[in-house]
């Protein structure tokens, strides 16, 4: 068997955070009862004229320019012909011939993913399918909501890169707060375009497109799944078909949807009803400098500036509430690598105990800096620290001040002063408390003999050494 | 470019509408008379002209992102042919069916 080559390109619709729909003045808040958040507009009824949402073109350009797009200056609007309920004017509003953004990438890997565009369009309706009756029933509010369509080109060689290239894509864009991002509630929805060809082969064999696809996880195992359906056909000396398959993630497998000979010619045309844009070099340049830092910026700088690794780093920046709620905490406690760690730790664990996804994270900053000074101050130990952190997290406790002294976590005396002593020894020998991690017991009594010194006499060393040992342990 | 009755019945496709043979034979008639202007229009030198996607010299009519209240729903639904629980009712489609 010869040796195959998947290629994958990706077309990933986001949802963006307007409050008002793209042509009309409906609200896009999710939910909402069935067809309340309708207007003649939206439901394409006759004489209704369209009038574009400046904060979409707006929020549109910002995910250009940080997928390092170019922004067409004069981009037009098309009408894109299909027949179908969730559709009520029979055509959605697109861009085919001048999208506003072009010839952008986003890096994997070391590797750039080439974006081939970025444009504009309206959401669809909603359909739910009565199985008892033969009638769909149609629910427009999410009908005329904003979306951006981003298509790769076909750059992707693997399921771990095409993972990679959404989470990356994701990430940018929940950072510029363009998006939710969220794919599960379908605000981040991804088609997988996938063929394969003999290793080496320099021609696109023939295409299969997926959707249905609803999470990070998912996608990786739709482009393995059909890679491995699209090789077999070959081997069997079947013809692969051009078609649309929905992915089943309960099944781990795809099927087909249909395929492209009902194919439609979606004549499309320039939307008469909207003005083109005019956007000047100095309106571009604008926004390209009100852009905030990007996760790709972060990367670099985190190493760097807070000495974290590669891989806090990737985690930290590729979540907006993450990054924003470490670089305050680290800023109004002046301990970066502990902020870091208890992320990483406690505030993640915490949060998949809870089954909360990090968006939903309700810890201020100010709460986590707090417990993470008192600790280093030797005033709580890590258990009571932890114990605040969870009372906060959980809306128990507001104030972590208040909960320590009505919980009492606060050590008396002779233990706050050991705990502090120990932290300040560990903090001024880090290679002791490396050597000793690793293994080198000696290291113990370098420690110990510092700790000694610090303490000159005035408390228990016993107690001295069980919280040496008890920090050490922690890691 | 000559029109058809072939070109007739495959726009009569997308445009989900059914043509009888006559009917065919007389759209073909006045879609070729349409068709046929344009081939009128493309014999003007055009090239002094600038390319432009809109017939009127206007560009960035947007509005603010501001909510307005929207229609009462069941006069916003009042003319489909079909509705229930406050949805329209369609007829039934296979799931998935739609395009972008
Ligand atoms: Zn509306």
């Amino acid at each position: 068997m010869p040796l195959y080559e998947t290629v994958v390109g990706l077309e990933i619709h986001v949802e963006l955070a307007t409050a008002s729909k793209v042509f009309c003045g409906c609200s896009t808040a999710f939910g909402g009862g069935q067809n309340t958040r309708a207007c003649p507009v939206c439901m394409g009824l006759p004489g209704a004229l369209p009038a574009l949402n400046r904060q979409a073109v707006e929020y549109a350009v910002r995910a250009g320019l940080a997928l390092n797009c170019s922004i067409t200056k004069n981009a037009v609007f098309d009408r894109k012909h299909y027949f179908y309920p969730d559709l009520p004017k029979a055509f959605q509003i697109s861009q085919l011939y001048l999208p506003l953004c072009v010839d952008g990438w986003v890096e994997v890997s070391g590797k750039r993913i080439r974006i081939r565009e970025i444009h504009m369009e309206e959401d669809a309706g909603k359909l739910s399918h009565d199985p008892w009756t033969d009638v769909s029933l149609v629910d427009f509010n999410r009908c005329g909501a904003p979306l951006i369509e981003i298509v790769t080109q076909p750059d992707i060689r693997s399921a771990e890169e095409a993972v990679e290239a959404v989470r990356k894509i994701r990430a940018a864009l929940s950072m510029l707060g363009v998006s939710d991002c969220k794919m599960q509630e379908g605000s981040l929805r991804v088609d997988v375009n996938l063929s394969v060809r003999p290793m080496g082969s320099d021609e696109l064999g023939t295409r299969a497109e997926m959707k249905n696809i609803n999470s990070l996880r998912s996608i990786g195992r739709a482009v393995t799944a059909e890679t491995a359906r699209q090789i077999e056909q070959i081997e069997l000396g079947k013809p692969i078909i051009q078609q649309t398959r929905r992915w089943d993630d309960s099944k781990g497998a795809s099927s087909a949807m249909r395929s492209k000979e009902d194919a439609l010619d979606y004549r499309y045309f320039p939307e008469p009803d909207l003005a083109p844009l005019s956007l000047s070099d100095e309106w571009i340049a604008e926004r390209r400098a009100a852009l905030p830092e990007l996760p790709e910026q972060k990367r670099k700088r985190y190493p760097v500036e807070f000495g974290l690794s590669a891989y806090d780093t990737d985690i930290l920046v590729s979540e907006k509430a993450l990054c924003e709620l470490f670089e305050r905490t680290a800023a109004l406690c002046g301990r970066p690598k502990d902020a870091a760690n208890w992320i990483m730790g406690e505030v993640l664990a915490a949060l998949k105990d809870r089954g909360e996804p990090p968006d939903q994270l309700r810890l201020p900053p100010e709460a986590l800096a707090r417990i993470i000074t008192l600790q280093s101050d030797g005033v709580v130990n890590r258990n009571g620290a932890r114990r605040a952190l969870t009372a906060v997290m959980s809306g128990e406790a507001e104030d972590v001040d208040g909960y320590v002294t009505a919980n009492q976590l606060a050590m008396v005396g002779d233990e706050s002063a050991l705990a502090g002593i120990v932290r300040q020894v560990m903090e001024s020998d880090a290679d002791s408390v490396a050597a000793y991690r690793a293994g080198k017991e000696k290291a113990f009594g370098r420690l110990m003999g510092q700790a000694m010194k610090a303490l000159r006499g005035k408390g228990d060393p016993g107690r001295l050494k069980e919280l040496l040992t008890e920090a050490l342990g922690e890691g | 470019m000559k029109l058809t009755d072939d070109i007739t019945l495959r726009v009569a496709k997308l445009s989900g509408i059914r043509l009888t043979e006559p009917e065919t034979a007389a759209m073909t008639r006045d879609l070729g008379a349409i068709v046929g202007y344009f081939d009128i229009l493309n014999e003007l030198d055009t090239a002094g002209v600038e390319p432009r996607a809109h017939i009127l010299p206007l560009v960035n009519r947007w509005r603010e992102d501001v909510v307005t209240p929207s229609s009462d729903r069941d006069e916003l639904i009042a003319n489909a042919p079909a509705r229930r629980d406050g949805y329209v009712a369609a007829p039934k489609t296979f799931e998935g069916g739609g395009s972008s």
